[in-house]
C-alpha cells in the first residue's frame, strides 16, 4: 500500500473542482488526483498512492544522489585496490 | 522506467554492497519500519548479500497487518448488511476475522468490492444512492491524504450515503513504542520514505535525540535501500545519532504541507490498537466530530462490542515487532500459508511472511 509508483503527467483537468492527471506509468495510463500538487505541470513525474499525487519527484536531487552514490565508489575503488 | 531502472542497477548494488563492507567495523541491528521495504529487501536478495554484521529485522509498518481483528470483524459485519456496499483496498479482503473473511463475505452474497482508490468508493456511492457504501480506510500516513479527502470531498458534493471505516495509525507512534519496549533491541531505523514524502521527517527529530538513534529515511529500490542502509551504518559507527534523508528525490523535511493540512482537517488523533501488538497512546488517527455523518461506527452503532477470537498459533505479533523472524514460527508454511494463512502477516503484500513465503525464505538459518 505505501510502494507509491512514479509516473509522468501526461494531461491535467478538472473533475467536480478537484484538479485531476493523467498519469503514464510506462505505458499504463491511469487517472490520479493532484490536488496535493498545486505547482505540478505535465511532464512532472509524480509518485501516486492509491488515486494521488504525492510529490513532484525532483531531477536535480535525483542526479546529486546518483553522482554521490557513484563517487562514494570511487573512492572506496581506490581503497580497495590499495588495501 | 524513468527513476526506477537506474535504482535497480546491479552494478550500483554491487558497489555500495563493497562500500559498506568496508564502513562496517561491528554488529548492527537496523529496522526497516515498511512493509513495502521488507517486501523489496527480500525479493532482491538484498538481506542474504548484507555484510554478516548487519542483521536487518522487519518492523511493523504493514497497515494490513496491524488493522486490529476487531474494526476487521466490525468490516465483515457491516459487509454483511444488505445495505451495505463494502469498498476496500485488496489485500483486507483475504485477512482472517474471528470466524471468516471477507471473501467470505462476498461467497455468501455480500456486495464486497475492491477498490484501487477512495475515491472510486465515492464514486460507487454517487451512483448507488439507495445503497450505503462503506469504504475500509485502513493506513499509515501515506493513504491518510486519499482517504481524509474521499471525506472532504462527501461533504462537499453532499454525497450522504457514503462512510468510512477508519483504521489509521502513525510511524512515529510505533517507533516510540518499540523504543519503550524491552524485548526491541535496535541500533537504527530506515523510516518509510513515502510516509515521510507526505508527512516529511521534523516528526523524528525528536524520537533520534531521545532515543539516542540514528533514523534515515530511505526508498524503495535496492539501490535505495543500499543507500538508507549506508548511511544508518555511518551514522552508527561514527557514534552519530541524527534523521538523515536517502531519499531526497521524493522527501522534503517539511513534507506535502497541503496534504498535511487536509489531514488536520480530517482527522484527530487518538489511541489505536495494533493487532498483534496491543493499544499504542496517540497513534492514530479517527475523524474529527464534524464528520460524524460519515464515520461508519456512528453510523451503525450495533456493530459495536464485538467479542474477537485469534489463532492460538499465529506470532504475529511478536513478527511485527522485529522479535521473531516469519521462519520461527511453528506454524509457518505448515498450517499458515498465503492460500490458508492464520494472521495478516502471512496475507498482505507488506507482511514479513507473506515476503518469506513468497520469496523462499523457508527455513531459518545461520545470519539473516
Amino acid at each position: 500500500m505505501c510502494l507509491g509508483i512514479p509516473g509522468k503527467v501526461i494531461e491535467l483537468y478538472k473533475t467536480n473542482g478537484m484538479q485531476m492527471a493523467r498519469i503514464d506509468f510506462g505505458g499504463v495510463i491511469k487517472e490520479a488526483c493532484m490536488e496535493y500538487l498545486p505547482d505540478v505541470k505535465v511532464g512532472d513525474y509524480t509518485i501516486i498512492h492509491v488515486g494521488f499525487g504525492l510529490s513532484i519527484l525532483d531531477e536535480k536531487e535525483a542526479l546529486e544522489t546518483m553522482d554521490l552514490l557513484k563517487q562514494i565508489d570511487a573512492l572506496g575503488s581506490e581503497e580497495g585496490t590499495a588495501v | 522506467m524513468k527513476y526506477v531502472e537506474e535504482y535497480r542497477d546491479a552494478d550500483l548494488t554491487g558497489k555500495l554492497l563493497s562500500d559498506l563492507r568496508r564502513a562496517v567495523t561491528q554488529p548492527w541491528t537496523l529496522m526497516e519500519v515498511c512493509g513495502g521495504q521488507t517486501h523489496s529487501i527480500i525479493k532482491s536478495g538484498l538481506d542474504e548479500m548484507l555484510p554478516q554484521e548487519i542483521t536487518l529485522i522487519h518492523g511493523p509498518g504493514c497497515p494490513v497487518c496491524v488493522t486490529p481483528l476487531e474494526l476487521v470483524d466490525k468490516a465483515i459485519a457491516l459487509a454483511m448488511r444488505p445495505e451495505v456496499i463494502f469498498t476496500s483496498y485488496g489485500d483486507m479482503l483475504r485477512v482472517p476475522g474471528s470466524e471468516r473473511d471477507l471473501f467470505a463475505v462476498r461467497a455468501a452474497g455480500g456486495d464486497v468490492r475492491i477498490v484501487y482508490s477512495p475515491l472510486d468508493a465515492l464514486k460507487i456511492a454517487k451512483d448507488n444512492p439507495k445503497k450505503i457504501v462503506v469504504f475500509f480506510a485502513i493506513g499509515f500516513e501515506t493513504t491518510a491524504p486519499a482517504n481524509a479527502m474521499a471525506v472532504v470531498q462527501a461533504k462537499a458534493q453532499n454525497i450522504q450515503n457514503f462512510a468510512v471505516l477508519v483504521s489509521h495509525v502513525t510511524v512515529p507512534a510505533a517507533i516510540r513504542a518499540l523504543m519503550e519496549s524491552p524485548d526491541v533491541r535496535v541500533d537504527g531505523f530506515l523510516a518509510a520514505g513515502h510516509v515521510c514524502t507526505v508527512m516529511g521527517y521534523w516528526e523524528y527529530e525528536p524520537l533520534a535525540a531521545q532515543y539516542r538513534i540514528p533514523i534515515v529515511v530511505t526508498g524503495f529500490e535496492p539501490v535505495d535501500l543500499l543507500h538508507g542502509i549506508l548511511m544508518c551504518v555511518q551514522e552508527l559507527e561514527a557514534g552519530r545519532q541524527e534523521v538523515r534523508n536517502a531519499y531526497a528525490r521524493s522527501v522534503t523535511r517539511e513534507g506535502n504541507r497541503p496534504a498535511q493540512a487536509v489531514i488536520q482537517r480530517v482527522f484527530e488523533i487518538c489511541d489505536r490498537a495494533w493487532r498483534g501488538i496491543g493499544v499504542i497512546p496517540q497513534s492514530g488517527y479517527r475523524l474529527r466530530p464534524e464528520f460524524a455523518l460519515y464515520d461508519a461506527e456512528q453510523r451503525f452503532p450495533d456493530v459495536q462490542a464485538i467479542e474477537t477470537r485469534e489463532s492460538p498459533l499465529c506470532i504475529s505479533g511478536l513478527v511485527l515487532q522485529g522479535i521473531k523472524k516469519p521462519v520461527e514460527c511453528k506454524a509457518f508454511g505448515k498450517e499458515c500459508t498465503p492460500e490458508r494463512p492464520l494472521g495478516a502477516t502471512m496475507v498482505s503484500s507488506e507482511g514479513a511472511c507473506a515476503a518469506y513465503y513468497r520469496y523462499g525464505r523457508l527455513a531459518a538459518k545461520g545470519k539473516s
